[in-house]
């Protein structure tokens, strides 16, 4: 395609191809800091190419596809591109990645041990990971966390942080406009912007570490804390892999290891401010 | 091109030692996308690839085992729920292939299950099925008519609680097709596999491939078509498949498939202008995974439904689809 980056994020490389110049010079500078090899063999190929041969040009609107692609997924205006192209390599790790468990969590590390957050869009999970990877722990990732089959630890994917809705500003007042992507407006998820992770995220991003606490925000709640059965965690964990059933009986035994060894709460609570508390508190006491 | 590419790694192995970064990626991108990768996967087992590939192919080769795997748990469930009938169930295409240890099958992509049961049947078997838990699929009343008065096979169903298509073929091609393939013979001279289920007999089994690639369909997916189809011609005695050909009235396909096969994966053929135009169909995919010559497919896509059914018929079979607002990719 005209215009391409090949991309570096944790253990998978992503060709990106675009039909227009605009995602791709977007991608290269938020992602500047990562690896960017131009002579790798990538692992999956994105794509981001024209519903139709006119929407190239005439109100562009972008397919989002590559290796692996839904039919049906909806078509993005190009102002929306870097979305776009975040969204696809989203879908070739969800539908593609073999190499470790995918759980749709963040996590973040100190003093060599992950802490693993998982929940629904809108949970608060990249708000926090966010917020803490400010805060003296290491960010390892918002979107996806890798389960390793065999060691058992977790492994950074630390792309770009998709701040949502009111999480962007009590971001972005925290870590300043030079690590902030442009603002993408009433995207189907709401307002968007992205943020660059720090230096050391990407510097360390092939190095992973033991889980020690798993969590379950969910924000805009009074603050509440609960213990979670680990029949209930095994299931939510299972619903929360794109991969599980494709990996198989390895899958489950190191699922069924994490759920046995690794301490969990449920957490609720109204503000970042809170979560923070609550969270520095759970991991003196139970990490 | 990197179909060509694809074509070339898949024919000798070997030949991939000269590639560079751009040209692996061209190369997986094209089988991922003709859901070759898997069968690139086995066949470049052995072979020396950059430390990069290394992962690629071996979750590939995962992926293809897993898909056996859960083919031949179908399978089983369709034995087990046609079980009772007394019918020949016979196992069509990808899970026939797994089923039957055939090398057509290492590596394959397995969509859905296929069967072939005797026509008789079919009612019995509709309801086994959905007292087993498999359920229908299409909702619109006249696309389960277009399947039941014109079509060689059952509306799809889908397992409720597994999520797995079920096609229940009573012969190998739609009944408006020009050509009449003797499905009783097929299900007469099948050979059995495990579980009490069957395969057809090597020559038919080339018989329905050929008649599913170049008699119906619109050759998506034909690389890997005829990639089944040089394997399963290896198994077949020659005269037995020409007098096969003949019954079935699908003697020049069969003489088709044989150039095709021999011209992409074998020893090379003399082609034909018809022959070559398909050849450029089969090899339309850029370093992308993209489909190219767009025209070309088009032109495939459209010959497909003009094969399926007589002109009159065709014409309103797509009136009343484009009423309903469906419009070709």
């Amino acid at each position: 395609m005209r215009h391409h980056l090949t991309l570096r994020i944790g253990p998978a490389t992503f060709r990106i191809g675009s039909a227009w110049p605009a995602p791709v010079a977007q991608l290269a500078s938020l992602y500047a800091a990562y690896p960017q090899p131009s002579d790798a063999v990538a692992d999956f190929t994105v794509r981001l190419q024209p519903t139709s041969l006119v929407r190239r040009f005439i109100r562009p609107s972008i397919f989002i596809t590559g290796d692996h692609g839904l039919a049906d997924a909806a078509p993005m205006s190009l102002s929306h591109g870097l979305l776009a192209a975040e969204m696809g390599m989203n879908l070739q790790m969800a539908l593609g990645w073999r190499r470790h468990l995918l759980l749709h969590a963040s996590s973040v590390e100190k003093d060599g041990r992950v802490l693993v957050m998982t929940g629904e869009s809108g949970s608060g999970k990249s708000t926090l990971a966010a917020l803490l990877g400010e805060r003296g722990w290491r960010f390892m990732g918002d979107e996806f966390a890798l389960l390793d089959l065999d060691s058992g630890a977790i492994l950074p994917f630390p792309r770009l942080v998709s701040l949502k809705n009111r999480a962007i500003d009590v971001v972005a007042g925290q870590v300043g406009e030079g690590r902030m992507g442009p603002l993408l407006a009433a995207t189907a998820k709401g307002d968007i912007r992205h943020m660059v992770p720090r230096h050391d995220a990407v510097a360390r991003m092939g190095q992973g570490a033991m889980p020690a606490l798993l969590l379950f925000p969910r924000f805009g709640h009074a603050a509440d804390m609960r213990a979670v059965g680990q029949a209930e965690i095994f299931m939510r964990l299972t619903q929360a892999s794109t991969n599980y059933v494709a990996l198989g009986e390895p899958a489950f035994t190191a699922l069924t290891r994490f759920v046995r060894d690794v301490p969990a709460r449920a957490i609720d609570f109204p503000t970042g401010e809170d979560a923070i508390a609550m969270v520095e508190r759970l991991w003196e006491e139970m990490a | 091109m990197s179909a060509a590419l694809l074509v070339r790694a898949l024919r000798d192995p070997a030949s991939v030692a000269g590639l560079d970064a751009s040209g692996w990626n061209g190369l997986i991108a094209a089988a991922r996308a003709e859901r070759l990768i898997g069968t690139l996967a086995f066949r470049l087992d052995g072979v020396t690839v950059p430390p990069a590939l290394t992962p690629i192919l071996s979750d590939a080769r995962l992926d293809a085992a897993r898909e056996a795997r859960q083919a031949l748990w179908e399978a089983d469930r369709a034995a087990q729920a046609l079980g009772d009938l007394g019918v020949r169930v016979v196992l069509l295409k990808g899970t026939a292939y797994a089923a039957a240890g055939l090398k057509a099958g290492q590596g394959r992509f397995i969509g859905d299950l296929d069967i072939l049961v005797p026509v008789e049947a079919m009612a019995a078997v509709e309801q086994a099925l959905i007292a087993a838990g498999w359920e229908w699929v299409k909702d619109d009343p006249y696309d389960d008519a277009y399947y039941r008065q014109w079509m060689h096979e059952l509306p799809p169903m889908i397992h409720a609680t597994r999520d797995r298509m079920i096609d229940v073929h009573h012969t190998i091609l739609p009944l408006t097709a020009r050509q009449t393939p003797d499905a009783a013979a097929m299900i007469a001279d099948a050979v059995p596999v495990d579980d009490g289920l069957f395969v057809l007999s090597p020559e038919d089994r080339v018989v329905h491939a050929v008649a599913h690639m170049l008699a119906d369909g619109d050759l998506q997916g034909g690389l890997r078509n005829l990639w089944d189809i040089h394997h399963l011609l290896a198994d077949t005695d020659p005269d037995i498949l020409a007098s096969r050909a003949a019954r079935h009235g699908l003697t020049p396909h069969v003489r088709q498939a044989q150039r095709l096969a021999a011209a992409f994966y074998g020893p090379g053929a003399r082609l034909t202008l018809w022959d070559r135009l398909i050849r450029a169909r089969l090899l339309a995919r850029d370093g992308w995974g993209r489909e190219t010559r767009k025209a070309l497919v088009f032109a495939f896509f459209l010959r497909s439904h003009w094969i399926r059914m007589p002109p009159l018929m065709l014409a309103r079979h797509l009136w009343t689809k484009w009423r309903k607002g469906h419009r070709p990719q």
